[in-house]
C-alpha cells in the first residue's frame, strides 16, 4: 500500500507541475487511483492539489474572501484574468461579507469584498488603510410561489411591508389584489421565507424597507441577521430559493442573478416615485444612474427617486489597501481591479449584475491610482 | 500507562474546550446574565440575545423524537433478540437498521426536504384545519417545523435505541427465561414481565444515548426546522434549536454576537451533560434494583 502510494506521489509532481489542466488531470487520475480506499485517494487528491497550487505561487498570487452575493462574477474574473495575465493568479473564497472584512483587518488576505461598506469603526481598526472601491452592483428581488400564478404580480408599498410584517396573511389580501387586476389570487396563506444566517443581502433588505417603513423600523429593525415577526428561514441564496420553489404559497428575498438563473417568479414592486417596476437588468441600471458617490466612495441606496427605479439595490465593495507592504502585490491587485473595472464589466449582466456607470468608474479608477 | 495518559488527554482536551467556550463567552454571561437564558427575543441587529424558544425547540424536538423512537426501537429490539423468525432474517434486519447510524446527516436533511416535509404539508394543513383547537396543532401549517424535525430526528437516533436496547435484551440470562417458562408463564408474559424489566438499565440508557444524539444534531435540523426563534405552541410552527442557531450564525457573526452564540454553546453543553448525568444516575438506581439476578 505505502509503496503504491508513493509511486503515485511522483506522478502527482509531475501532474502538478503542468499546472491549468489540473482538473481534467484529477478526474483521470481517480480512476488510475480505484484500487486506493477512498479516504487515501481523497487523500492523495488533496495532495496533487495542494502541489498545483505551490506551483501557482511561483507568480503573484492575490488571496482575497469575502461576500457570496459577487462571488459569481469575481470568479469569473479571477479565471478570464489569468488567461490574460497567466503571471497572475487570484484565488477568491465567498465567505460572506462579515468574514472577508474580518479576514481582511487580519491580514490574512490581500484584498476582501463585502456587500456592506466598512463602518468607521471597522475603518479604524486597519488604521485607515482601506479603500472601498464598488465593483458591481446587483438588486434584491422578493420572489413568489404562487400556483397558478405564472408572473406579473405587482406589490405596493403597503402590501410588501404589510407580507413581511405579518399582517397580511393570505395572497387575496384586498391590499394585493387592488394592484392586480387580471390574476386570480388563491386564498392561500403566505409563507415569508427570510435568510437564517446573517448576510449582507439581508442588510440592504432590511435598509430599504427600514427607510420606507417606521413600523417596520420599529418591529425589525435593519442589520445583517434580524428577528422576522413572520415565516421560516433558509441558509444562504440557495437554502432561500429551496424553500420558495418547495412550499405553496411562499415569497422570499434574494439575489436577482440567483432568482434569474434559479427561474423563480419576481414580483415588480413599487417604487419611491409611485410606479411599479420590474427588476431587470436595466431597472437595476436606472437605480444605479442616479446614484451620487461620495469621495469616499460608500453610498448607500436605501430608497432610489427616479421614475423608473427599481427600488432596492446595492453596490458591492472591493476592500484594498492604500499603501501594500509588497510591492508586486499592489501592481497585481492594481491590475485585477482596473481588469474588473473595465473588460469585467461587459460581464456583468450576463451573471445578472449591474454595469457600472461610465462616469463612476472613473471616479473609482482615480482612487485606484493612488494605491501603493 | 499509556492507557491512562490517553484519558488525561481526553479529560483534558475536554477542560480546554469548555474553558475556550467560557473564556469567549464571559462578556455575554457578564451583560445578560440569566436573562439570556429566559429571554424570548434574539435579535442580533439590536443586540438583543435570549434563548428561551431555541432552548424550548431543542427540549421539545429532542423529546418528540425519543417519544416517536422509543416505542418503535423497543419493538424492534425485542423482535431482534426473540426468536419470532429465523436467525439469517433477523439478521437482515439488524443490518438494515444499524445502516440507518451509517446514513450522513445532511442526507437525512435533503430526504427530510424532499419526502417528510411535503407530507406535513399536506396532512398539516389538514390536522390543523380539523384540529386547530388543541394549541400543539393549531395553523397556519408549515412544511419547515417543529413536526417535520422531529420525524426525522426519530429515524436517526432509531439504530442507537435499538442497537443498545437490543444487546441488553440479549444479555439477559437463559435461566432467567427457563425459569419464568417453568412457572408457567407465557412467551410474552416472560417478556414483559422478565427480560424487559431485567435490561431496563440497557433500555434507559439507549433513551439517554438517543435524546442526546437528537439534542446535538445539527444539519439536517437546521434543514428542516425553519430556523425561527419565535415562541409557539404549535408542532406546525418553524421552531429552532440550539445547534442548528450556532450552525447558521456562527460564520457571519462579529461582536457581541459571537460570545452571545458561545454562551448559547455552554448552555447546549451543560445541557448534554446534565442528560448525561440524570441518565447515569437513573441507570444505577435501576442497577442496583435488578444487582443479582440472574
Amino acid at each position: 500500500m505505502t509503496g503504491r502510494a508513493l509511486d503515485f506521489l511522483g506522478t502527482a509532481c509531475r501532474y502538478g507541475s503542468t499546472k491549468g489542466v489540473v482538473f481534467l488531470e484529477v478526474i483521470k487520475l481517480n480512476s488510475q487511483l480505484s484500487p486506493f480506499k477512498p479516504m487515501t485517494r481523497n487523500l492523495l487528491l488533496a495532495f496533487l492539489l495542494a502541489a498545483s497550487v505551490f506551483q501557482a505561487n511561483a507568480a503573484t498570487a492575490l488571496n482575497a474572501s469575502g461576500a457570496t452575493f459577487p462571488a459569481p462574477m469575481y470568479l469569473r474574473w479571477a479565471s478570464d484574468f489569468h488567461k490574460a495575465t497567466p503571471d497572475i493568479t487570484v484565488n477568491y473564497q465567498g465567505v460572506g461579507s462579515g468574514a472577508g472584512i474580518k479576514q481582511f483587518t487580519d491580514g490574512i488576505t490581500d484584498f476582501g469584498a463585502s456587500d456592506v461598506a466598512m463602518s468607521d469603526a471597522e475603518i479604524a481598526k486597519v488604521n485607515g488603510n482601506v479603500l472601498m472601491l464598488p465593483a458591481t452592483a446587483g438588486t434584491i428581488v422578493l420572489a413568489y410561489n404562487i400556483p397558478g400564478v405564472q408572473g406579473g404580480l405587482k406589490l405596493s408599498r403597503t402590501a410588501y411591508i404589510g407580507i413581511l410584517l405579518g399582517t397580511i396573511k393570505s395572497w387575496n389580501d384586498p391590499a394585493i389584489v387592488k394592484e392586480n387586476d387580471g390574476i386570480t389570487l388563491p386564498n392561500l396563506p403566505i409563507t415569508v421565507v427570510a435568510r437564517s444566517d446573517g448576510s449582507g443581502t439581508t442588510a440592504v433588505f432590511t435598509t430599504h424597507l427600514d427607510a420606507i417603513s417606521p413600523e417596520f423600523t420599529s418591529t425589525v429593525g435593519s442589520g445583517k441577521s434580524v428577528t422576522w415577526p413572520v415565516g421560516v428561514a433558509g441558509k444562504g441564496n440557495d437554502g432561500v430559493t429551496a424553500l420558495i420553489k418547495q412550499t405553496p404559497g411562499a415569497i422570499g428575498y434574494v439575489e436577482f442573478g440567483y432568482a434569474e438563473n434559479n427561474k423563480l417568479t419576481m414580483a415588480s414592486l413599487q417604487n419611491k416615485a409611485g410606479n411599479f417596476i420590474a427588476p431587470t437588468i436595466e431597472s437595476g441600471a436606472a437605480t444605479l444612474a442616479s446614484v451620487k458617490l461620495p469621495e469616499n466612495l460608500r453610498a448607500f441606496i436605501t430608497d432610489p427617486e427616479g421614475a423608473n427605479d427599481y427600488p432596492i439595490a446595492t453596490l458591492t465593495w472591493l476592500l484594498v489597501r492604500k499603501t501594500y507592504t509588497d510591492a508586486n502585490k499592489a501592481a497585481a491587485v492594481k491590475a485585477f481591479v482596473t481588469y474588473g473595472l473595465t473588460t469585467g464589466q461587459s460581464i456583468a449582466p450576463q451573471l445578472g449584475y449591474i454595469t457600472l456607470p461610465a462616469n463612476v468608474v472613473t471616479q473609482i479608477q482615480i482612487a485606484l491610482a493612488t494605491v501603493k | 500507562m499509556a492507557c491512562f495518559l490517553a484519558s488525561i488527554l481526553i479529560i483534558t482536551l475536554l477542560a480546554f474546550i469548555i474553558g475556550e467556550i467560557l473564556v469567549n463567552a464571559w462578556p455575554a454571561m457578564s451583560k445578560f446574565g440569566l436573562g439570556f437564558i429566559s429571554g424570548i427575543q434574539w435579535s442580533p441587529n439590536r443586540g438583543v440575545f435570549g434563548v428561551l424558544p431555541v432552548l424550548i425547540g431543542t427540549a421539545a424536538s429532542s423529546f418528540l423524537a425519543l417519544l416517536l423512537a422509543l416505542p418503535l426501537g423497543l419493538a424492534i429490539a425485542i423482535f431482534l433478540s426473540e426468536d419470532f423468525f429465523p436467525i439469517p432474517v433477523r439478521q437482515v434486519i439488524r443490518f438494515v437498521v444499524e445502516t440507518l447510524a451509517a446514513i450522513p446527516s445532511v442526507v437525512y436533511g435533503l430526504w427530510g426536504i424532499f419526502v417528510v416535509i411535503p407530507l406535513v404539508q399536506q396532512y398539516g394543513a389538514v390536522l390543523a384545519s380539523k384540529f386547530g383547537f388543541i394549541p400543539f396543532l393549531s395553523g397556519p401549517a408549515y412544511g419547515n417545523s417543529l413536526l417535520t424535525a422531529s420525524l426525522v430526528l426519530a429515524l436517526m437516533v432509531l439504530p442507537t435505541i435499538t442497537a443498545i436496547s437490543r444487546s441488553s435484551l440479549v444479555a439477559v440470562p437463559y435461566s432467567l427465561r427457563e425459569g419464568s417458562y417453568a412457572l408457567g408463564a407465557t412467551r410474552w408474559e416472560t417478556i414483559l414481565r422478565v427480560i424487559i424489566p431485567t435490561a431496563a438499565p440497557g433500555i434507559v440508557a439507549s433513551a439517554i444515548l438517543g435524546f442526546g444524539r437528537a439534542m446535538g444534531e445539527t444539519m439536517a435540523v437546521a434543514m428542516l426546522i425553519g430556523n425561527s426563534q419565535r415562541l409557539s405552541w404549535s408542532l406546525l410552527s418553524p421552531s429552532n434549536t440550539l445547534s442548528a442557531l450556532l450552525a447558521n450564525q456562527f460564520a457571519e457573526a462579529d461582536g457581541i454576537q459571537v460570545s452571545a452564540l458561545m454562551y448559547a454553546a455552554g448552555v447546549l453543553v451543560m445541557l448534554t451533560l446534565g442528560v448525561n448525568i440524570a441518565g447515569e444516575a437513573v441507570l444505577r438506581r435501576t442497577k442496583k434494583a435488578t444487582a443479582g439476578l440472574g
